[in-house]
């Protein structure tokens, strides 16, 4: 393990020796966005043309109702090129061939300015803010189908959409949020704040976590891309035999969830590798920060949950293109097959999506609360119990499926077993809170609905395990309700929080409060009044995924249609806010706002291109508030020689301090 | 663990007002409600109503989870409440508060509370999942929970039916339909569902195309239909009147419309419409394959040539099974 203590050397765009002068390139010839789409075109351009050559010949293949093979041969040489064009491989190929590498450091001093936002670049601060911007763009193109969702079921018999559509649209919303916000806090806030959060200067593997980013835009629009190829109609899921049989679009769909599996999985891979090996001197493991903690949760699950996803696209691409039947009844494959893999990694996905909302929260409520952390213990084993048992409770989706009945007991247990960790962040949460100094910020607000809204989502969660319950909650709206809540009431509130809490320090730049708080109470009314009603509809019999219903159910429908336009509305407010406030107002805000003891905010805001001028030497957990005369979070200067020490024995460096 | 050793008692703090007993006292007066309300006059009316035993069934279930989860959800929302008026911060408190990092006792309790009300739902849940015969979910080609009499082997299957005797339905989802064999019947196909009351019904779900799910709404039962597999399920309906069949897994353009009425009669009506039923549709039933768990939709025996497919040679994996059911606009 290698910790730099003196800043690394600076890296020149475009290569050459260290500290030689940068190579220099025409401006349409900088690896950058511009040359990356480039580079993508010409790639699906050649790959649909190779897929044609070489399913000419196999009537089979030609015969598959909407080449098939050309598309999704054209969406792999459209990567190649796009990686390509972005230079992702050019250190790889100037290693090939002997050259001496300038120095794997991140390019940051170096490269300035608005156009490396548009560039592979090495620096995860970078990165972090690419996936902020990212995340909220995917995030509110979905949320747009959502809209369209419910615009369309104003009304049982008048349709805005034919049947096909409709569909289409709910597939997009769900696919959308459910893969490409698997890294809605592990992008932005993960990348950004884990380093400077375990005093380490750099990520473990730069160049991983950039691509895991740059993977991202090319799935949206891949998965975009499923709408002119005639959309697919099987929802998020995918289930074959349905997703082998439907249009073209479902080779998007699936390419575009694969690509998505495999950045998560660097990207997961990047988070673990860094808090295991990158942590400062004293940075034990029981002074880990929460949300490093709930990170790393989520960083396993996306490591070991993500190659099955990835290998079950594969599969399904293979059934689609070359004719292989692993989804197929008839010809000895299995439908069964299908949801298992799919559910095997779908649900530690939902999971992946509960983790960082508990790392969050737990990690914000001691500082507005003015209190240690209560029960750090607890709240870790809590995080570590939900990413175990998260890989022993898929077959709960598939309860009336006509699996093994034996399994279903089991599975009912290891499902209502997850309560148990789960309840432990309550018991966090709850004991933070007592004899607390509770500061009302926009933040804790956020934290608060968060416990609110989990609530909510987590007991509805046990009622969907029980077996007998679940054979009428099942595939209802009950169920649809059940995972908005802890998902959009759990991880988008908890990443709201985190926007009011760590954007300041991100972009040294302070949001509307104001603006905060009425987006704040517009978006937790909504959001309750949107979904609580749906409980009830599912209940009284109206499936998931329909554009028609019950006519009784009109005005509950219509009540909560009306309720997600204000939901709608609410996001749009952060939006204008952020807009607002980091391009017209740009109020500095260069110190701690919030008096927190995080390690992150003893820098400045922004943080200074390597973090820290020195290895900080962490002395104490970063929660010790109202302890008197307690020791600072951490040494930001230590001694020289302290280091060495620190490594030599472990304990020394609390004896100096 | 020396972090935790210096805590101190919630509550324990002499002169201060014991929020703990506060807390606890609002909590037992709201739950206590709540739960009352559950039971009496909410629980009657809880879906999918008492139409059959499953239905019954998932009504208790769902009835005894509300009133278990309905403290839980009291004493943590009243928690926060409490927390929020008393604790928040006063104008000009620039303090930090107690560094409590921890409770031993309340931690212990919590995590063995929470271990108990689990544990305990997971036994009832399986308790019930037995006594209910699988509660009209799905069970898959063999199940385990079959209620008293219920055959399993095709021959039985088809013998004639008489009252006391399960009733075989084979459910077969299509996009976009679901329709439903009486074997016991002369195998004939309808798209009515009609039930006899008091009567075991048990449904083989299957499926000619994709997967579909089989809910009838009133009578709580859901079973997926898989191509290529049977899956059975129970219920007895108790009650007569009609009830709602949707489909409840996602399968193509027209799920959304994917949906019928079914009913139950008294067995004399029910008997009487099934003879009816079977003379009026003899001359179709002659044209169906025999009755059997699953079927081969590209198998039509009308065609004696052999499967369908066989006209384009392609009929094994590198072939090319989807075309007739790719969805189309209609």
């Amino acid at each position: 393990m290698a910790i730099e203590t003196e800043p690394g050397t600076i890296q020149h765009p475009g290569g050459g020796q260290p500290g030689a002068a940068g190579q220099v390139r025409a401006w349409w010839m900088r690896p950058g966005i511009l040359t990356a789409v480039a580079g993508a075109a010409v790639g699906y351009a050649f790959g649909h043309w190779l897929g044609n050559y070489l399913a000419s010949g196999y009537p089979n293949l030609l015969l598959s109702d909407n080449s098939d093979t050309p598309i999704v041969i054209g969406y792999v040489f459209m990567v190649i090129g796009w990686l390509i064009g972005l230079g992702v491989f050019n250190d790889l190929f100037n290693q090939m061939r002997g050259k001496r590498l300038v120095d794997y450091e991140f390019r940051n001093g170096a490269d300035t300015g608005l156009a490396r936002y548009f560039r592979f670049t090495l620096d995860h601060k970078v990165v972090g803010i690419q996936y902020l911007v990212g995340m909220v763009i995917y995030f509110c193109t979905a949320g747009l189908f959502a809209m369209a969702i419910r615009t369309e079921l104003l009304s049982p018999v008048h349709h805005v959409f034919s049947s096909s559509v409709y569909v289409e649209i709910v597939g997009e919303h769900g696919t959308m949020m459910m893969m490409l916000m698997t890294s809605v806090i592990l992008g932005p806030f993960g990348n950004y704040l884990v380093p400077l959060m375990i005093g380490s200067k750099r990520v473990a593997f730069p160049r991983l976590e950039a691509l895991s980013f740059w993977l991202t835009p090319l799935a949206f629009l891949i998965l975009l891309s499923a709408i002119l190829l005639g959309g697919f109609h099987m929802g998020w899921t995918g289930y074959a035999s349905l997703s082998v049989q439907d249009a073209s679009g479902v080779d998007a769909y699936a390419f575009a969830f694969g690509l998505m599996g495999i950045s998560i999985i660097l990207a997961g891979f990047n988070i673990l590798i860094t808090v295991i090996c990158y942590r400062a001197p004293g940075m034990r493991w029981s002074r880990l920060p929460m949300f490093v903690w709930g990170l790393l949760g989520t960083a396993v699950m996306m490591t070991l949950a993500g190659p099955i996803l990835v290998g079950a696209m594969y599969m399904l691409l293979s059934d689609r293109t070359a004719q292989t039947a692993f989804f197929a009844a008839r010809l000895g494959g299995s439908t069964y097959l299908w949801q298992d893999l799919f559910w095997f990694f779908g649900h530690p996905e939902v999971y992946i999506l509960a983790l960082p909302g508990f790392g969050i929260v737990l990690e914000l409520l001691p500082v507005f609360c003015r209190k240690p952390l209560f029960g750090y213990k607890v709240a870790a084993a809590g995080i570590i119990g939900v990413t175990l048992l998260s890989f022993f409770v898929w077959q709960h989706h598939l309860f009336n499926s006509g699996i093994d009945p034996d399994m279903r007991p089991l599975f009912m247990l290891t499902t209502e077993l997850i309560s148990i960790p789960t309840g432990f962040i309550f018991l966090v949460g709850m004991g933070t809170l007592w004899k607390a100094k509770i500061r009302f910020t926009v933040p804790m607000l956020f934290c608060l609905a968060f416990f609110w809204n989990f609530l909510i989502g987590g007991i509805t969660g046990v009622f969907l395990s029980d077996v007998p319950a679940d054979t009428t909650e099942h595939g209802s709206f009950f169920s649809m309700a059940h995972f908005h809540y802890t998902i959009m009431g759990g991880l988008i509130f908890a990443f709201m929080a985190g926007c009011y809490y760590w954007l300041p320090k991100m972009l040294g730049i302070k949001l509307n409060e104001t603006l905060g708080k009425v987006q704040f109470w517009l978006m937790f009314l909504a959001f309750n009044s949107t979904f609580l009603p749906l409980f009830a509809v599912g209940l009284a019999g109206q499936p998931r995924r329909v554009f028609t219903y019950a006519r009784n159910l009109q005005t509950l429908n219509d009540w909560v249609s009306i309720s997600a336009f204000f939901l709608g509305f609410s996001i749009l407010l952060f939006v204008i806010n952020f807009v607002w406030s980091t391009v017209v107002t740009r109020e500095p805000e260069v110190g701690n706002p919030w008096q927190s003891r995080g390690l992150e905010w003893q820098t400045s805001s922004p943080p200074p291109a390597h973090n820290f001028d020195h290895v900080p030497v962490v002395l104490s957990d970063p929660y010790e508030y109202g302890v008197k005369d307690g020791p600072p979070v951490a040494d930001l200067n230590p001694p020289p020689g302290v280091l060495t020490a620190a490594f030599s024995a472990p304990e020394s460096a609390r004896a100096e301090a | 663990m020396a972090a935790e050793s210096q805590a101190t008692a919630p509550g324990a703090q002499s002169g201060g007002p014991s929020h703990g007993l506060r807390i606890f006292l609002i909590w037992l007066v709201v739950s206590l409600a709540a739960d009352l309300l559950i039971w009496f006059a909410l629980g009657p009316h809880l879906p999918p109503g008492t139409m059959s035993s499953s239905a019954t069934e998932e009504q208790g279930a769902i009835k005894l989870m509300a009133v278990m989860s309905a403290p839980v959800v009291v004493f943590v929302i009243a928690f926060f409440c409490y927390a929020l008026i008393v604790w928040r911060q006063r104008e000009g408190d620039e303090e930090d508060g107690p560094p409590l990092r921890g409770h031993a006792r309340v931690q212990t309790i919590w995590i063995a509370g929470t271990s108990v009300i689990v544990l305990a739902l997971a036994v009832f849940g399986t308790v019930s999942l037995v006594t209910s015969h699988g509660a009209g979910a799905g069970e898959g080609p063999a199940p385990i929970w079959s209620p008293p009499g219920a055959e399993l082997t095709a021959a039985q299957q088809t013998a004639p039916w008489a009252p006391g005797k399960p009733l075989v339905v084979q459910v077969i989802g299509q996009q976009w339909r679901f329709t439903y064999r009486y074997p016991q019947f002369g195998g004939f196909e309808t798209t009515e569902l009609m039930l006899p009351q008091g009567q075991w019904a048990q449904f083989n779900v299957t499926s000619l195309d994709v997967i579909h799910s089989f809910w009838a709404y009133q009578l709580g039962v859901k079973a997926d239909a898989n191509p290529n597999v049977d899956n059975v399920a129970y219920t007895k309906p108790e009650h007569v009147g009609p009830f709602t069949v949707r489909c409840a897994e996602l399968c193509g353009l027209w799920h959304g419309a994917m949906f019928d009425y079914g009913k139950v009669m008294t067995v004399p009506q029910f008997q009487a419409w099934a003879g009816a039923t079977k003379a009026s549709l003899a001359d179709v039933t002659r044209l169906l394959p025999a009755f059997a768990t699953t079927y081969d939709p590209t198998v039509i025996p009308a065609f004696r040539s052999g499967p369908v497919m066989k006209k384009l040679g392609l009929t094994s994996a590198g072939g090319f099974f989807y075309p007739p059911e790719d969805p189309v606009q209609p």
